[in-house]
């Protein structure tokens, strides 16, 4: 059936089953590169968006559940050439490794942190708790956090 | 060149041995694979162009450590140019040199010392003064380079460009062994912390993972893999999905069943739905009694070291040791757990294929790929893109033959990325380990003999040139992993090779000053699929070195810096080991610290040191942590990392690798294992198996970083990981005097040991 997205500010209709989670239709019918697979159950952050100002795992969210919202994902923030400054923060501190979780990393401390801009470096870490970096980067992505957040 | 030694282990037939400098080499007898751009020819490894772009081609390649920066930053600095007029491909069939794995830390050494890259590099450089003392008449001595033009030092208006003397052409030269490398005390480009030119792309969304490739009228497969390990196929009823929307195709090759559909969401319900029946598995051994169970099994025995009289060193009566001290030492099968599943995609078009894989060796997948497809390698072109990070080896292989199989039958272009059920259920985990330590001390308090003992598990690995049954996807189809084969008693041992950390540092047959010791392997068949897991067998090894050192140290009521110190000999290690403690402030005495209380929080610091594989480089580690006696819970404050890997190509980037090597080493260390039932792997998502999160309290990490201008490059991607364990179980046994043995350090063992205190 014809679903509505609002992805970055643009409109796509799309024709999909209602079910489909919001992951599919970002990455295979729109080719965004920004929200990844990491595990399809909500547990690892690796396909983030930001939806009406709330972090949402994409792979547990239907598509036909964010009809008509407003939806940004790593895309909508900045581009290479002009990067959000959290996404600066994290190129000033070069902070990745291989880089697959950085778009769960940045959508989720950036809705958090929108919603709560002055949070300690304890509430930052509280709210990364459900977000992975396999190859532990930890230390400069949440020095990244902090220098956006001040 | 220098390839992947662990693959000597088990393809030795393929391979010689050899010494150079003191340090053990290892060279691949076969050569490059073929097709294979020539190791000996400079085209094989850069290109001018007309406007004087500088191209250089490498077989090792970025998997996220760090190194496609520092190999551009090596061309940049042997041809005097600044660092963006390098542009570095790497890994592509049709364009780049097969070297092998991008594995075992091997990426630096081989490429920085004095062969490949490197000296390309410097074989361009001097052909490039050469051909500029010609054109200008000018004799090379007064001749100076800066930004790709040759310049007379005494006449600026004298100059030609890099363009203006290769200008596309080939330069048809063999590598010049002599050529002379820049010297790490003129280097402007390389030793400098180059920021990486991937995280623009990378923190906007716009970099191209594998995950994200698509090609025209691209179909999408999931696989359906068995429901318990060893399970095989009875029968599939495709008319379970007949009704689905999008779907193409369901392909069943022996066990291997996959389906093709036209959207991702259609194949992944198309894989749900599909009726499959297996026959079960034969069955899994018992979990609670599997470290027992190993010492039993048929093993292939190895003598790595053996001084001859351990075992009357060890005879109090006959040697007049003061103390024999015993101890075991147990470590889980561990995932590589990548954060992303794996994923490839792969175009077979009847004799031809094309393949976008996250492959370690994509000339090693172009020849195994082909054994699957049953098509030549000479017609098969794989391309490397990066996959989420693999730590050795993740299901990055696997996947690609299960996107080729399902292109193949279906005749387009198939993406293929697995489930994380199916990433963690039948990865090729790190190996499980016992340990039987054993050392005598003489009456003064020193070490005169160390007896070390292992048995580990382990089946398949990566699948090399000719082995695709030695991941999943290969088994199912019908290949066998490499063969096992029993041998005891071990033979003699052979020359000293420290490649897998199983010699401890402190014998005079490594970097130490014990004259007895033996060192005796078993390695026996594992139910599980096994393989490199960052810093394999060495980081096991090093936990029950380090930690039983600490023990003797404990023993005679030395401090454990002191005590390591005094049984060392190799003056590298020393220092590194001097490094981490004077950063970290360490206090002289022995552990346990006087005065803690045995209840509430307790803190403490470790110490741990090796030199990694032998001879690829020096690390020393200090933790410093609190326990809580009563929850078993502990917090790691901050850990100080010191580094001697030779010259430092990028400081920033070894600064990383350190950092995450450490946290990754906590993060095994305090949690992750893997469990099975009597039928299957249990540890199958971010529940069950237990990775530590971005968001953790995050010890304070310091990297100290010892730069040597003289001597070799070295390896520096599984330095740091190596140490944690026993830095942080000697940390412990610091602040509350119970020693913890197993590996991970669960909150619910750390009870057990404290409960177990004298």
């Amino acid at each position: 059936m014809a679903i509505t997205l609002k992805v970055n500010g643009r409109t796509h209709t799309l024709d999909l089953d209602p079910s489909t989670p919001l992951l599919y239709a970002l990455s295979d019918d729109l080719q965004l590169n920004g929200p990844k697979f990491g595990c399809g159950l909500g547990q690892c952050g690796a396909c983030t968006v930001i939806v009406k100002g709330q972090a949402v795992r994409s792979c547990v969210t239907t598509v036909k559940s964010v009809e008509g919202s407003d939806i940004t994902t790593l895309e909508g923030l900045g581009s290479p050439e002009k990067p959000h400054p959290i996404q600066q923060a994290f190129v000033d501190e070069q902070a990745a490794q291989c880089g697959f979780c950085l778009n769960g990393v940045i959508m989720t401390a950036k809705a958090f942190l929108d919603k709560n801009p002055k949070a300690t470096e304890a509430e930052i870490q509280q709210a990364m708790s459900g977000v992975l970096c396999r190859c532990f980067t930890n230390v400069r992505m949440l020095r990244a956090i902090g220098r956006y957040a001040r | 060149m220098r390839p992947n030694r662990r693959d000597f282990l088990k393809t030795s037939g393929l391979l010689i041995v050899g010494f150079s400098a003191g340090t053990l080499r290892v060279a691949r007898g076969q050569g490059p694979l073929q097709g294979s751009p020539p190791m000996n020819q400079l085209d094989s490894w850069i290109a001018i162009a007309s406007d004087g772009s500088i191209t250089a081609y490498s077989g090792k390649e970025e998997l996220g450590q760090g190194i496609s920066t520092a190999q551009a930053q090596l061309v940049a600095e042997e041809l005097s140019v600044p660092f963006n007029r390098v542009k570095l491909i790497y890994c592509d069939t049709a364009l780049t040199p097969d070297q092998a794995h991008t594995s075992g830390s091997q990426s630096h050494p081989t490429n920085f010392n004095s062969g490949n890259l490197a000296q390309a590099g410097a074989t361009a450089r001097e052909l490039l003064f050469r051909m500029a003392s010609e054109r200008l008449n000018i004799p090379v001595e007064q001749l100076t380079t800066s930004d790709g033009v040759i310049i007379a030092k005494n006449d600026a208006s004298k100059r030609v460009t890099y363009g203006q003397l290769v200008g596309g052409k080939k330069f048809s030269l063999a590598l010049n062994p002599n050529a002379k490398r820049k010297p790490p005390t003129q280097w402007t480009v390389l030793g400098k912390p180059v920021p990486r030119p991937d995280l623009p792309d990378l923190v906007t969304g716009k970099f191209e993972f594998v995950h994200n490739v698509r090609l025209p009228g691209m179909l999408h497969g999931r696989v359906v893999r068995p429901p318990s390990v060893g399970a095989t196929v009875a029968s599939v009823d495709e008319s379970s999905i007949k009704d689905l929307p999008g779907v193409v195709k369901v392909v069943v090759t022996k066990n291997f069943v996959g389906v093709v559909a036209e959207k991702p969401w259609q194949a992944i319900q198309a894989a749900g739905k599909l009726s499959v029946t297996w026959n079960p598995g034969p069955g899994l051994p018992n979990q609670s009694t599997f470290y027992d169970a190993l010492r039993k099994q048929p093993a292939r025995d190895t003598l790595v070291v053996d001084s001859g009289d351990v075992d009357q060193k060890m005879d109090q009566k006959l040697s007049g040791a003061a103390t024999v001290l015993k101890a075991t030492y147990l470590h889980p099968y561990q995932m590589h757990g990548s954060m992303g599943s794996s994923c490839a995609v792969a175009d077979v078009q009847g004799e031809k294929a094309t393949i976008y894989s996250a492959t370690q060796a994509v000339w090693y997948q172009k020849n195994t790929s082909a054994m699957i497809l049953g098509l030549k390698p000479e017609n098969i072109h794989v391309i490397f893109r990066r996959g989420s990070g693999c730590y050795g080896c993740n299901g990055a292989d696997t996947v690609t033959y299960d996107a080729a199989v399902l292109s193949q039958a279906a005749g387009k272009p198939v993406r293929v990325q697995l489930t994380r059920k199916d990433e963690m259920a039948f990865e090729n985990y790190g190996n499980a380990f016992v340990i039987d330590q054993r050392a005598a001390l003489d009456p003064s308090g020193n070490i005169t003999a160390w007896d070390h003992e292992s048995w580990s598990p382990g089946m398949g690995g990566r699948p090399g040139t000719n082995a695709p049954g030695n991941v999943i996807t290969g088994s199912l189809l019908g290949f066998q992993p490499a063969a096992f084969a029993p041998r005891s008693p071990a033979p003699a041992p052979g020359a000293f090779n420290n490649n897998s950390n199983g010699v401890p540092s402190y014998l005079a047959a490594g970097t130490g000053t014990v004259q007895s010791g033996r060192v005796l392997t078993h390695a026996v068949e594992s139910r599980f699929w096994t393989g490199p897991l960052r810093s394999p067998s060495r980081l096991q090894n090093t936990f029950a070195h380090e930690s039983f050192m600490d023990e003797l140290a404990a023993r005679v009521k030395a401090d454990p810096v002191e005590f390591r110190l005094r049984h060392l000999r190799d003056a590298r290690l020393k220092e590194v080991l001097q490094a981490a403690a004077k950063t970290a402030n360490w206090e002289t005495r022995p552990s346990p610290k006087p005065g803690n209380r045995t209840t509430g929080v307790a803190s403490g610091r470790g110490a741990a040191c090796v030199l990694y594989e032998g001879d690829n480089g020096y690390t020393a580690l200090v933790a410093e942590i609190e326990v809580n006696q009563d929850t078993g819970k502990i917090v790691v404050k901050r850990m100080v990392a010191s580094s001697d890997v030779g010259p430092i190509s990028n400081p920033d980037g070894l600064r990383n690798q350190v950092e995450g090597g450490a946290l990754q080493g906590l993060s095994r260390c305090l949690g992750e294992e893997v469990t099975w039932d009597n039928e299957k792997v249990t540890t199958v998502d971010w529940r069950t198996y237990h990775s530590r999160p971005l968001g953790f309290e995050v010890p304070k990490i310091d990297a100290v970083l010892i730069n040597r201008t003289e001597g070799e490059v070295m390896g520096a991607g599984e330095t740091s990981i190596t140490l944690v364990a026993a830095a942080i179980g000697n940390a412990i046994f610091d602040a509350t005097g119970a020693r913890i043995r197993q590996v991970p350090f669960t909150a619910e063992r750390i009870k057990t040991a404290l409960a177990a205190r004298a």
